[in-house]
């Protein structure tokens, strides 16, 4: 990865981020389910929140 | 007992923080920054967790489930833009000192004062409730401590004012300020101290809440499983697994979106982001760090919740204060302690922050420009740096006691996180003249005062105005009915839009009139070319060369030492004269006094005091110095759009002169390898013209003797015809080896490569010329040695080589006793042959002579040649072709060494050469 692509790409990263927080995934999310004890949309939101911290890690990886 | 313990805790927390915050001082005086990294970059950034997430986001969480959390989304969604956004206003704010958010607002339209007050207004007002939101959560949480009955919340109301631990925190926590974010006037406004114990409080209140998290979880309850059965089996928990606890899907968004703006605009957010940023690299690790922090701290958050449900049901206990609670009715003083010192150490550094940049933004965008203005004594005095830090104290103190007074009064009105998203809000409405101001060269700044007045006073009507309904100041009328019974204008329904939450309808009206106002008025009329000029420093930032071009814009006269004079009032006398001896050394230019400033030196003169007093008024402060000459638009216009034509001409000017110079080097070569090829040329028809001359001549010569003499005896007409024949045979030689030379040069000869036996091939080679030997009584000894790998080569074109360099070898060597040797070794993954003779040898400048056509060695002048001249030039050829190398070793009377290597053949050299031959 060029440090040119490196802007749009977490320009992207934040798209989707903001996207995964919001509806309608949410709403998808919310079903009166248990994974593993915990509800389905607690345990989507703090999953899809650690995948993104990991994206930005790798994108602003030194290179 | 118990009581003097929490405050002896509580004090020696503090005292740890002023000892980590010295000691970070001491080393960024020494030059060994303890700051300077990522992690304590990152970890600074985390005062975005205050004690309303400490505290505040449990009570959230037992009301709406995950509705606390869209404020942690937000900053996750803001740092994958930060290197978008980040990156540019960092890059503007260390070029142009600039140290806090009213000075960048004003700074980019034109240096406008009444921008920066206005920005630095909006910010105290906004923000002040948002410290006193950390007061009453350290005075509450001390309370519900030192409390016998631990699960009975304290009202602050019920406590005698000087009984207050709340006031008496904030004369601490202003005091720790003052000592740390106001010790000297820095030009760059850096605060290494408070920045490592900001630091060091990040970790301590991760550390308590996941120890509180986990006590709670696996020992209070058994595990998150067991803990959510129980809370399964109670519908009115079990609705805050969903999202239907959480509200509507718009609020969500909307809270996404303000927590967005909050993480860049949150004037504490911008002192540790922006202002206290060492190097731009940190940023990087920032990115993934903090987002990760948010995450940790967050992560338990609703078990407690849920297990505070769970323990005290719904009476009694505010869901504020479960953190607290669970521990002290587990009888865990000690957990309970470290919960509290963990909420303290969010409070604080959250104070702490806040204070030093709005005491900032007060000092340099609100009182200077004041004092500067009609000041009158004051600012004439010397010494203007003590005038400075003393405004800063003061507003440190005022700040604090300002929270303290709305503390008592609101008290506990609303619970912590309403009162900090009011603050969220009003720092929002900064986002259309920062954001769009970053990003559009065509705002104004008619446009964003108006926006922020316009957005500012919606928000204001719409949010801190109802709430003081709660405190008791207004009539509750006024909420459900509207001012005067106006139903249109009520401020929680505003033009009758219902049904949105109290924050989603404030955001939603004043970003309306904000955003709408600040584009319509910087669309219906030019920038000034004061803000032309910020506008396309701002916007291009990251495009343009570091320094330089906005000193063009500055016209007019000025001393050095008028300058100096002028530093000296806010540096101090021996600061300015260090910080111009600098710049001279750095630059090369006149420091003494009585020099005319240059231009340059005037723009650095005003950043060093742009740190100090903020830009506007550093701009006054020069200008009362310098004889300035105003600058038109048409001159602006002139020079930007000059600067901007000639930077693209020049760039695509710098392209061209590199093609063509590169093109010109291509055509020099070619010039000079063509004149080569011509004079080689030239030659090479002279000397064959010569050569084919000499026999011709003499054939010529024989046949008109024997024309002219008919009557010649037999015996000589048979010499003379014999003469004529071996002229003519030499001439056939000579055509064909001319014809050879010119084949092999042009590639056009067809190589028969076959696996060649070397030694086979010498001895072949040897008896071909055996009868050259025995007729000039030359001895040729064979030294073939062992059998040698095959090599892959055209087997004729070698034994060309070695006949030729063998009756060479004959030829130059004496009759009787010259001896030649004909050896074959390995060397190197080649085969070598070496035929030696004991001849006159060659001298050494010949030695690279032969090689050339037509040229012999030696004898040259001796008559007749005794070869075509060609030989050698060939065999190098063929032997070049094959991939060898032919060379001498001779020395002159010593005889002379023809040597050549031809590769092993291996399967890799065969295909190549199969390739070769084939193209």
């Amino acid at each position: 990865m060029s440090e040119r692509s490196r802007t749009p790409r977490l320009t992207a990263a934040a798209a989707l981020a903001l996207l995964l927080f919001n509806y309608p995934f949410l709403a998808v999310f919310d079903v009166d389910v248990r994974v593993l004890g915990i509800p389905l949309l607690w345990a989507y939101l703090f999953t899809a929140w650690a995948l993104v911290v990991a994206l930005l890690a790798w994108l602003v990886r030194d290179i | 007992m118990w009581g003097t313990w929490i405050v002896v805790a509580s004090v020696a927390y503090l005292g740890l923080l002023f000892a980590i915050a010295y000691y970070g001082d001491r080393r960024a005086d020494r030059g060994r920054s303890i700051i300077s990294n990522g992690y304590v970059y990152a970890l600074s950034l985390c005062v975005y967790a205050t004690s309303w997430t400490y505290y505040g986001s449990v009570g959230r969480a037992a009301s709406t489930g995950l509705g606390f959390l869209p404020i942690y989304l937000g900053p996750t969604v803001m740092v994958a833009l930060w290197w978008l956004v980040l990156r540019k206003i960092l890059r503007i704010c260390k070029q142009n000192r600039i140290t806090s958010l009213s000075d960048f607002v004003s700074s980019r339209y034109g240096n406008s004062t009444l921008l920066g007050g206005l920005v630095t207004v909006i910010a105290v007002v906004g923000i002040v409730p948002y410290i006193s939101l950390q007061l009453k959560a350290i005075s509450t949480t001390f309370n519900i401590m030192r409390s016998p009955e631990p699960t009975a919340a304290a009202s602050a109301q019920d406590v005698p004012l000087l009984q207050d631990t709340a006031l008496y925190v904030a004369l601490l926590l202003a005091a720790f300020t003052i000592l740390f974010g106001t010790r000297h006037l820095d030009a760059a406004e850096r605060h290494e101290g408070m920045v490592a114990a900001i630091a060091f409080e990040s970790v301590v209140k991760l550390v308590a809440f996941l120890a509180i998290g986990c006590y709670v979880t696996f020992v209070l309850f058994p595990g998150l499983d067991g803990l959510l059965d129980q809370a399964a089996a109670r519908p009115d928990l079990a609705r805050l697994f969903t999202f239907e606890a959480a509200g509507g899907y718009t609020t969500w968004l909307w809270l996404t979106i303000l927590s967005m703006l909050a993480i860049l605009l949150l004037p504490r957010q911008w002192q540790v982001t922006v202002v206290e940023n060492v190097d731009e690299r940190h940023v990087k690790k920032a990115m993934w760090l903090f987002p990760l922090y948010m995450l940790l701290i967050n992560v338990f958050v609703l078990p407690i919740a849920v297990a505070g449900l769970l323990t005290f049901g719904d009476g009694g206990t505010d869901a504020d204060a479960f953190l607290l609670a669970l521990p002290l009715a587990a009888e865990q003083p000690a957990l309970a302690l470290l919960v509290f010192i963990g909420g303290l150490s969010a409070a604080t550094g959250m104070v702490i922050v806040e204070t030093i940049a709005l005491a900032t933004m007060v000092s340099n965008s609100l009182v200077m420009p004041i004092l500067l203005r009609w000041g009158g004594a004051l600012v004439r005095r010397q010494r203007l740096g003590g005038l400075i830090l003393g405004i800063r104290r003061t507003t440190i103190v005022l700040v604090l006691l300002l929270g303290f007074v709305y503390f008592r009064l609101a008290g506990d009105a609303l619970a912590l996180v309403s009162i900090g998203l009011i603050s969220f809000a009003a720092v929002a409405q900064f986002a259309p003249a920062i954001l769009g101001g970053l990003f559009w060269k065509g705002a104004t700044r008619r446009g964003a005062i108006a926006g922020l007045v316009a957005g500012f006073a919606v928000w204001f009507y719409t949010l801190p105005l109802p709430s003081l309904v709660h405190a008791g100041w207004l009539s509750p009328a006024f909420v459900a009915d509207g001012p005067f019974g106006l139903g249109i204008l009520a401020p929680y329904a505003l033009f009758g839009l219902a049904g949105l939450d109290t924050v989603s309808h404030s955001m939603l009206w004043s970003m309306l009139v904000n955003i709408g106002l600040f584009v319509c008025l910087s669309l219906a009329a030019r920038p000034d070319p004061a803000e032309h000029f910020q506008a396309a420093v701002f916007v291009d930032v990251l495009t343009r060369p570091r320094e330089g071009a906005d000193a063009r814009l500055w016209r007019g006269t000025a001393a050095v030492g008028e300058l100096q004079g002028l530093l000296g009032r806010f540096l101090g006398r021996e600061g300015a004269r260090e910080a111009l001896t600098a710049y001279g050394a750095r630059t090369g230019a006149d420091i003494s006094p009585g020099a005319d400033a240059h231009a340059n030196l005037v723009h650095h003169v005003e950043t060093l005091l742009g740190g100090a007093v903020g830009s506007t008024s550093a701009r006054f402060m020069v200008a009362s110095v310098v004889d300035e000459e105003p600058l038109g638009v048409r001159e602006v216009m002139e020079i930007l759009d000059e600067t901007s034509q000639v930077l693209a001409y020049s760039r695509a000017l710098e392209h061209k002169s590199a093609e063509l110079e590169a093109a010109t080097a291509q055509l020099r070569e070619a010039n000079v390898r063509l004149q080569e090829l011509d004079r080689l040329k030239d030659d090479f028809v002279s000397t064959i013209t010569h050569e084919l001359r000499t026999p011709l001549t003499s054939i010529r010569a024989f046949a008109e003797i024997l024309l002219d003499n008919p009557d010649l005896d037999g015996q000589q007409r048979e010499s003379y015809l014999r003469v004529v024949v071996e002229e003519t045979e030499r001439l056939t030689r000579l055509i064909n080896a001319v014809l050879d030379l010119a084949k092999l040069e042009s590639g056009g000869s067809q190589w028969r490569l076959e696996t060649v036996d070397v030694r086979q091939l010498l001895e072949t080679s040897s008896q071909a010329t055996a009868q050259l030997f025995r007729d000039r009584q030359v001895t040729l000894e064979l030294e073939l040695g062992e059998a040698v790998p095959a090599v892959k080569a055209d087997r004729d074109r070698v034994v060309q080589v070695v006949v030729n360099l063998l009756s060479n070898a004959v030829k130059f060597s004496n009759p009787i006793t010259g001896r030649v040797r004909l050896g074959l070794q390995v060397e190197d993954g080649a085969v070598r042959v070496d035929v030696q003779d004991n001849g006159p040898g060659i001298a050494v400048a010949d030695q690279g002579i032969i090689f050339e056509k037509f040229r012999q060695g030696g004898d040259t002048d001796s008559g007749r040649p005794a070869g075509t001249g060609l030989g050698l030039p060939i065999s190098r050829e063929i032997i070049v072709h094959l991939g060898g190398r032919l060379w001498v070793d001779s020395e002159p009377g010593r005889g002379a060494t023809f040597s050549f290597t031809l590769p092993v053949a291996d399967e890799r050299s065969a295909a190549a050469m199969g390739a070769e031959t084939e193209c």
